[in-house]
């Protein structure tokens, strides 16, 4: 292979590196030191003549490794987009020219770290390759929708309108789940826009549910087929290549071929039994906001009667964030964020049904979203529903009455008021399967002891929803409180398992119409997964990204440490347990690179020698030259573009740093430390993102993973006897324009105080 | 507390009662507690209950506190709150309302100053049909009793000279004071209006 190589390095001259910096001097280091067969240079390289100049070479065949030595890689990529050839940047102007004064005293040092920057990129493109698409799967045009509730009806609809045909799993005997017994629901807009403020007009009224006529349009929609009393009993495969065991109705089981998969399994209402202090339980009138919906169903138009004796109901109390927003035992500490506008509306049943009915709504904060919120609320409030700021403590039976018993927040006093029927609007509990890491805690306990507290934790996780047939796990991983995650933050709808995408209220609590439109963006994202998949590239945020992993069976020592540390579960263990990739399976994180030990893992242009040998081409200055050397490995998503954005701003840097893109601090390799300490850097800087539940790491673990590892890095340093502050880690967020300089300057000041490494050669 | 008045609490009995005879009462109801409007109030932290709670406690059926209360006798009508309150109630509107009924009702506190100073203000303008300045101010000073009177007439004896000084107040307003040209007709035009206002509570208090 390597003798097909044509190494090439194109520099710009514009945008001020030409008046900056040496270029005659970056040439001959590219040409003598970083061996390009040829380096050309231009005036304003991302131009049509520049990029043209490029091509030609490439189309000529004299140019397969391409360098250039322009702004950074985060800048003019549809420009310098040339997917046939190899490519690496060296960032001389976000880089080195913009983080670095002006001036003759500071030449000498600005040259030298753009010296370094071309070595680097020159040894960076020697070792990397052309990605080639994997291959492993075809295009299959179908879905898979888990869940019959309106999240799981919108998707079916949505993917079968895409033309994708579309398998729907139903767990109940028939569609609409836990909206099914919707009397009416919230209306989905808000008043006409000239509908002034008033005590008389025109506003948003509850609204007939529409659950009814959506499970037609599925049932009539041929390009889904609906399996209802139905299971998933296995789930094997990747994105493209779903191999799907559904267990129907009959008893029968059919495997079906699926190109990505949309949970959209909702949730659970709320358990009451766990408010005894609202007399749930004791009385049949205190009921849920989901059993109302019920009596109003059954009312049909007329007066709501109550449980208890069938009394039409002259006053009701609605008790907001009932076993909710609250850290008790047993309560949901979350708000589920439907349940305000969801008393709006049943106070408004009773204020059409029930002639001369008072209604209460003892609320804590009423919050209102969706395009009818605000309005809806003022619908309840002219129709005299009464609002009272309030913290609901008790409900009591006084004869044939309720007794409310509660603090009111406006006037500051501890009152009660009498009822006949109290409504606890309770909340959504996820309709999560179980987290996968429960599992693996078992398989990775450290002692007896804990072993079993994981299995006790595993005996109350619910039962599984997909069956994975995934090393790490049967269910999609959960973030918080039981939701399944879907980097809200960065990429909704995007859930720790490629191709599977999270839709509605399982990913985190809302109201309907906000499920309806999360199932169409789920399925949107679903579609796009299995079309991806056909091409072999990768998702976010590397979309697009051909690469993928792969590793040196006969080095391969069976760790598992990559199986188990990948944060999206993409690789299986084989017959032989050895590790197994799925190609689109794969986020392209190179988690498991950083995870492998020995080394064996790789990515065509993306290896453990794509780095080590950018760090080892840096020209390190004897001891005595007083240039300290500082390596930084900067995550790709957040602290590079941090520090590209410091430069546009102007900020300054530190010449001694020598800063290196990383797809995800994860994808570090403890080697590239050592081989830096050993080679005579004098400091490390390691910049990821945000890793704890509130984390911003855009492949979700990569940076948690990192920083265990890194914990290890004291040992390394200990046994070169080197001072521990020599290495820091930090988390870095992409807004950090000022801070992520300062703390790479930070660390050249440390060096200034503990002194040069002595591993200078 | 009486049975009737326990099972009234956080019901809508007072809150209608407001509607049909407070004017804009209609508009309580409207109220989202948002405080704006106690906190422009420039007096607002004087009073026992800011516009805001007053809108509270009449939804919390609260009949004898409200119309009791001294609080809507403080609004200055400065406005301040109707031009904040972002659901647009007339608040002004509405104390001046509560204030009306509860002496309609005989509720309002015994002594107090601005009831005392509204109802001075209206005997004076229904003897002449104008005010009279003088006598209002007077009457204003001997409120509160003779001495009192004496006390405060004194210490604005230079107020009122230089008034006098520069033409502001004549001192012979004293004896009788000169009334409008046509004072049956006006006394008329009010006995009409209150015609119109009686009418307009039998009809809503209904
Ligand atoms: S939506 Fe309203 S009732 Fe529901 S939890 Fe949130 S604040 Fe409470
Ligand atoms: S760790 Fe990252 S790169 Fe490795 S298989 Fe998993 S997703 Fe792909
Ligand atoms: S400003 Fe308006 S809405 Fe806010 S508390 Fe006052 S009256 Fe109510």
């Amino acid at each position: 292979m390597a003798a097909d190589k044509k190494f090439a390095g194109y520099i710009c001259t514009g945008c001020g590196i030409g008046d900056r910096l040496d270029v005659k001097q970056l040439e001959t280091v590219a040409t003598r030191e970083g061996k390009m067969a040829f380096c050309k240079q231009h005036e304003m390289l991302c131009s049509a003549e520049g990029v043209q100049m490029i091509r030609d070479d490439i189309e000529k065949g004299e140019a397969t490794h391409i360098m250039i030595a322009a702004c950074s890689r985060r800048a003019k990529m549809e420009a310098f987009h040339f997917p046939e050839v190899a490519m690496s940047r060296a960032n001389l102007r976000e880089g080195v020219i913009w983080l670095r004064p002006e001036g003759e005293e500071h030449q000498e040092t600005t040259q030298e770290m753009a010296d370094d920057y071309v070595r680097m990129a020159c040894a960076e493109v020697k070792f990397m390759n052309v990605p080639q698409p994997s291959g492993e799967q075809g295009l299959t045009r179908s879905i898979l929708v888990v869940g019959g509730g309106v999240t799981g009806m919108v998707s079916a609809l949505e993917a079968a309108k895409a033309g994708y045909q579309v398998h729907l799993v139903c767990f109940e005997s028939e569609l609409g789940g836990p909206w099914k017994d919707l009397y009416k629901r919230v209306p989905f807009r808000a008043a006409d826009v000239d509908v002034p403020n008033g005590n008389n007009v025109d506003l948003p009224q509850p609204e007939d549910p529409g659950v009814a006529e959506l499970a037609e349009q599925v049932q009539a929609q041929d390009k889904i087929r609906v399996y209802l009393n139905a299971k998933i009993t296995k789930t094997s495969g990747a994105p493209g290549r779903f191999s799907v065991d559904i267990s129907t109705e009959s008893g029968s089981t059919v495997t079906e071929n699926i190109g990505a998969i949309v949970q959209a399994t909702d949730f659970k209402p709320y358990d009451a039994n766990q408010l005894p202090e609202f007399a749930y339980g004791k009385t049949p009138d205190v009921v849920t906001n989901f059993e109302l919906e019920k009596l109003a169903k059954e009312a049909n138009g007329g007066p709501i009667k109550r449980p208890s004796d069938g009394k039409e109901v002259k006053s009701v109390a609605f008790i907001q964030c009932a076993g909710q927003r609250s850290e008790k035992e047993g309560h949901l500490p979350y708000c589920s964020g439907f349940c305000c506008t969801e008393s709006i509306k049943q106070a408004l049943y009773f204020k059409a049904q029930n002639p001369d009915c008072d209604a209460t709504v003892l609320f804590d904060d009423l919050r209102t979203p969706g395009a009818a919120g605000e309005d809806f609320y003022r619908a309840g409030q002219q129709a005299r529903v009464t609002f009272a700021k309030a913290k609901a403590n008790e409900v009591v039976q006084n004869g044939d009455r309720l007794t409310v018993k509660f603090r009111d927040l406006i006037l500051d006093e501890d009152t009660e008021m009498e009822c006949d029927l109290v409504v606890l609007a309770t909340g959504q509990v996820p309709n999560s399967g179980p987290d996968p890491y429960a599992q693996l805690a078992v398989e990775e306990a450290e002692s007896e002891e804990e072993k079993e507290a994981a299995r006790k934790a595993l005996e109350v996780a619910p039962p599984s929803i997909l069956n994975l047939d995934y090393r790490q796990g049967t269910d999609l991983p959960h973030l918080k409180h039981g939701f399944t995650d879907s980097h809200f933050i960065c990429f909704p709808y995007e859930t720790r398992r490629t191709g599977i995408y999270a839709a509605g209220p399982v990913r985190r609590p809302m109201d309907m119409k906000q499920a309806m439109d999360d199932a169409v963006g789920a399925t949107l994202k679903a579609i796009q997964a299995a079309e991806n998949a056909a091409r072999g590239a990768a998702a976010l945020p590397r979309v697009g990204d051909l690469s993928y992993p792969r590793f040196r069976r006969e080095g391969c020592t069976q760790c598992k440490r990559c199986t188990v540390e990948c944060p999206f579960g993409a690789i299986n263990e084989d017959e032989e347990r050895y590790p197994q990739f799925n190609e689109s399976r794969c986020r392209r994180c190179g988690t498991c690179m950083g995870a492998c030990p020995v080394r064996v893992i790789s990515f065509e242009n993306y290896s453990v020698d794509t780095v080590g040998q950018q760090l080892k081409n840096v020209d390190i200055p004897d001891e005595f030259d007083e240039k300290p050397r500082i390596l930084v490995l900067a995550c790709e998503n957040d602290a590079y573009p941090a520090l590209d954005m410091a430069a546009q701003a102007g900020e300054e840097l530190t010449p001694w740093a020598r800063v290196i893109p990383v797809r995800c601090l994860g994808s570090v390799s403890l080697s590239w430390i050592t081989d830096a300490l050993n080679s005579g850097y004098d400091g490390i800087v390691l910049m990821g993102c945000r890793r704890d539940d509130d984390y911003q790491c855009h492949f979700v673990r990569g940076s948690k993973m990192a920083a265990e590892r890194m914990s290890k890095v004291g040992d390394t340093l200990q046994s070169l006897n080197l001072e521990p502050e020599r290495v820091a880690l930090y988390e870095v967020a992409i807004t950090d324009i000022k801070r992520a300089p300062q703390l790479i300057n930070d660390m050249a000041e440390t060096v200034d105080k503990i002194g040069m490494s002595p591993f200078k050669f | 507390m009486s049975n009737t008045q326990m099972i009234e609490k956080y019901r809508t009995h007072f809150l209608r009662e407001v509607e049909a005879n407070v004017e804009e009462g209609e508009w309580v109801k409207m109220c989202m507690q948002c405080g704006v409007c106690s906190g422009s109030c420039p007096l607002g932290k004087h009073w026992a209950h800011p516009p805001q709670e007053i809108f509270m406690m009449i939804r919390a059926g609260k009949r004898e506190e409200v119309l009791t209360s001294d609080s809507m006798w403080m609004c200055t009508s400065c406005y301040n709150c109707i031009v904040r309150c972002p659901r647009e109630l007339p608040i002004t509107h509405i104390m001046h309302g509560l204030a009306h009924y509860a002496k309609r009702l005989g509720l309002v506190p015994e002594n107090q100053p601005t009831a005392k100073f509204a109802q001075l203000f209206w005997d004076n303008l229904m003897k002449k049909g104008r005010v009279n300045e003088l006598k209002l101010g007077l009457s204003l000073y001997f409120m509160n009793g003779f001495a009192e009177g004496v006390k405060t007439s004194l210490a604005r004896r230079k107020l009122g000279m230089n008034m006098v000084k520069t033409g502001r107040m004549n001192p012979m307003e004293i004896l009788g004071g000169h009334g409008v040209k046509d004072l049956s007709g006006f006394k008329k035009a009010i006995q009409k209006a209150q015609e119109l206002e009686d009418a307009r509570i039998a009809k809503q208090g209904a």
